[in-house]
């Protein structure tokens, strides 16, 4: 086996499954602060990418275009808090679930409604090529983009990390998430709480958009990214940060080496399903994921 | 006044456990019935009755075989379409490899074949519950539709991958127009339905709702939970599995993979939430209503272009179109979490009172 060709098969990989953990993170901050599985995060990311491209577009300045990006998205987030999810409190999951599905329609429709439904390009001003140093000295071809978007994933994490460690907000989100009863019981404007975790969503699903943009374009295969994410989600748990950039870095390696080593022998086109294989075998092992909070079942 | 159980004495066990027990229910069922048998096809036309009323009568069965998972045994699952898949491809080989079994056996023996599908991609509902199970039953959704893709064996090595789906006949009397395939339809799903509305009534259906409601207390009284679960989806299976052979040979008249693509898998749990979760009649509330209601939103929107004289781009109306889907299936969800299925109880409630205020 070609030592160079298998390290940059798993560097690959693993670079892809920041990617993954970057669309995971949304899943994973509304699940963690509210309980609702939000499946519109696809949705989220396509819309904010296309908006964002869509301004550029128009001649828009780049700041200015996050900017307007960000604050829509954050509105966005209110929005769906205040119209979707406030008339649904203390329902059964499965119906929050079942309406961020229609939400999903609803988002599609609209951002499609408004921008068009032609494929956009996207350029951060990053070249999406090798890394001339990399593939001379060792012959292993790393993308540049890749490099940058893995700093961007580590750089969300990090500030997501302060702010819920160290910042009055966060800690009333970890709050919030540990028990929402004895949150209230405390003084914790719940409601408040929920319209800033769909507004950091928002926010995280834009820095997802335009990395993902990028790499696929902006057009509404966008959307399909969420279901990359969730065999992420499987492993890492759905309630945990850290699970979602490990989780995410297991499926992308293991993917990227199934469908080089693996792929050929059954005749390709395997990465449909495999990531979602590799997180139902870890699920048997742990059920709730790497880091996902235990349950113990009583009567 | 018309709709009271008052004076209506049950003075046998068999009287005490029918199905409809209330007078004016059997009646209005047989009359449902009679109708749906007689008049629908008497009265129907070709677009009505192949574009509209049969696969409302599919996806309501397919709907029926999740409520069961879902619904009744509390197992969340976003795989129906694969299920579905695995019925019409596996009917289209045994018509095709077996001919002299007739279509009836083709199909209960496709539906076998989901069923087995079912208990192996049931199996991580063992260990695993709520989103983690639904989550992992799109394995079951992606692993399925590649493994009908990628084998020639499934489409009989077509090079389209799309296959012309059999005509089919029981007993030399060919199921050939949209009137005959509607029948058939309607005939299966009638069987299938009152099977299902018997077996929620039976151990097996007081099992699924224990495990529902509490899974830990249902094994503490000793329900199996392994044999419960798996049951679950196994009958689950079959059903969607029925549905997905009807749906190629009697709605859509060709068998290919992306007929059952999530997006159908997550219609039909539309249809279960929309209608009810754990209801019979839901599910065909729900079915009517997901199957209807693009073609009401179609002919609005035709209507107004053409009074107003704007000309509408269709890429405009299509996104309307899922806007005003989406937003509606929110608006439901708000008003009525529990479905059609309970306004249905709630308008019961009322005409037993009626017209009296108390």
């Amino acid at each position: 086996m070609d030592i160079a060709f298998f390290v940059e098969v798993l560097a690959g990989g693993l670079l892809a499954g920041v990617m993954y953990s970057l669309v995971a993170l949304g899943f994973v901050l509304i699940y963690k602060a509210s309980g609702v599985f939000n499946f519109a995060q696809g949705a989220m990311v396509f819309f904010a990418a296309l908006t964002f491209v869509s301004l550029g577009e128009r001649g828009w300045n780049f700041w200015l275009a996050l900017a307007v990006t960000l604050v829509v998205m954050v509105l966005l987030g209110l929005a769906i808090e205040r119209v979707v999810l406030r008339p649904l409190v203390n329902q059964p999951p499965i119906t929050l679930f079942m309406a961020t599905i229609g939400l999903t329609f609803v988002l599609e429709g609209l951002s499609q409604l408004v921008w068009g439904s032609q494929p956009h390009g996207l350029e951060l001003g990053i070249p999406d090529v090798p890394m001339e140093w990399l593939s001379q000295k060792w012959n292993i071809n790393i993308s540049q983009f890749d490099i940058f978007a893995a700093f961007v994933a580590g750089l969300l994490v990090a500030v997501l990390a302060v702010f819920f460690q160290k910042t009055r907000i966060g800690r009333a989100l970890r709050a919030v998430a540990d028990d929402h009863q004895a949150a209230l019981a405390v003084g914790i404007p719940l409601q408040h709480i929920w319209a800033i975790v769909w507004g950091v969503a928002g926010f995280v699903a834009l820095v997802a958009g335009l990395i993902w943009g990028v790499r696929n374009g902006v057009q509404f295969a966008l959307t399909f990214v969420a279901l990359k994410a969730l065999p992420v989600l499987l492993i890492g748990g759905f309630e945990s940060i850290p699970g979602a950039i490990l989780g995410g870095l297991i499926i992308g390696a293991t993917e990227k080496l199934a469908e080089v080593y693996v792929g050929p022998m059954v005749g390709g086109g395997i990465e449909s399903w495999f990531a979602y294989v590799v997180a139902l075998i870890f699920l048997l092992f742990r059920p709730e994921g790497l880091f996902g909070e235990k349950h113990i079942d009583r009567v | 006044m018309l709709y009271r159980e008052a004076g209506q004495f049950k003075s046998t066990y068999a009287e005490d456990q029918q199905i409809f027990p209330i007078r004016q229910d059997r009646v209005a069922v047989s009359l449902l019935l009679a109708f749906a048998f007689v008049v629908v096809p008497a009265i129907g036309d070709q677009y009505w009755l192949g574009a509209i009323i049969t696969p409302f009568l599919i996806f309501a069965l397919a709907a029926l075989g999740l409520n069961i998972l879902t619904g009744y045994a509390g197992q969340l699952s976003l795989g129906t379409a694969a299920f579905m898949a695995v019925g019409a491809f596996m009917t289209y080989n045994f018509v095709l490899r077996m001919p002299w079994l007739g279509i009836l056996p083709s199909i209960i023996l496709a539906g076998l074949c989901a069923a087995a599908v079912g208990i192996v991609f049931g199996l991580p509902s063992l260990r695993i519950k709520g989103f983690y199970l639904a989550v992992a039953t799109l394995a079951c959704q992606f692993f399925v539709l590649w493994v009908l893709q990628r084998f020639g064996w499934f489409t009989n090595y077509s090079s389209s991958g799309v296959v012309t789906a059999q005509q089919i006949a029981i007993l030399d009397f060919p199921f050939n127009t949209p009137e005959r395939k509607y029948l058939l339809t309607l005939g299966i799903v009638v069987v299938m339905a009152l099977a299902a509305k018997n077996l929620m009534r039976s151990e097996t259906g007081r099992a699924f709702m224990a495990v529902r409601d509490m899974d830990v207390a249902a094994s503490v009284i000793g329900i199996p939970m392994m044999k419960t679960k798996l049951l679950a989806f196994a009958i689950s299976s079959f059903y969607c599995g029925v549905a997905g052979a009807l749906h190629a040979f009697c709605f859509l008249g060709t068998v290919e993979p992306e007929a059952y693509s999530l997006d159908l898998s997550f219609r039909i749990l539309f249809m279960v939430i929309i209608g009810g979760v754990g209801s019979i009649l839901g599910s065909f509330l729900g079915a009517a209503f997901i199957t209807l209601f693009p073609i009401f939103l179609n002919l609005v929107s035709t209507g107004l272009s053409q009074a107003t004289g704007v000309e509408v781009s269709h890429a405009l109306i299509s996104n309307l179109e899922s806007i005003i889907f989406g937003g509606l299936i929110v608006f439901f969800l708000i008003v009525e979490p529990q479905g059609l299925a309970r306004l249905w109880q709630i308008a019961k409630e009322k005409l037993r009172l009626w017209p009296f205020p108390h």
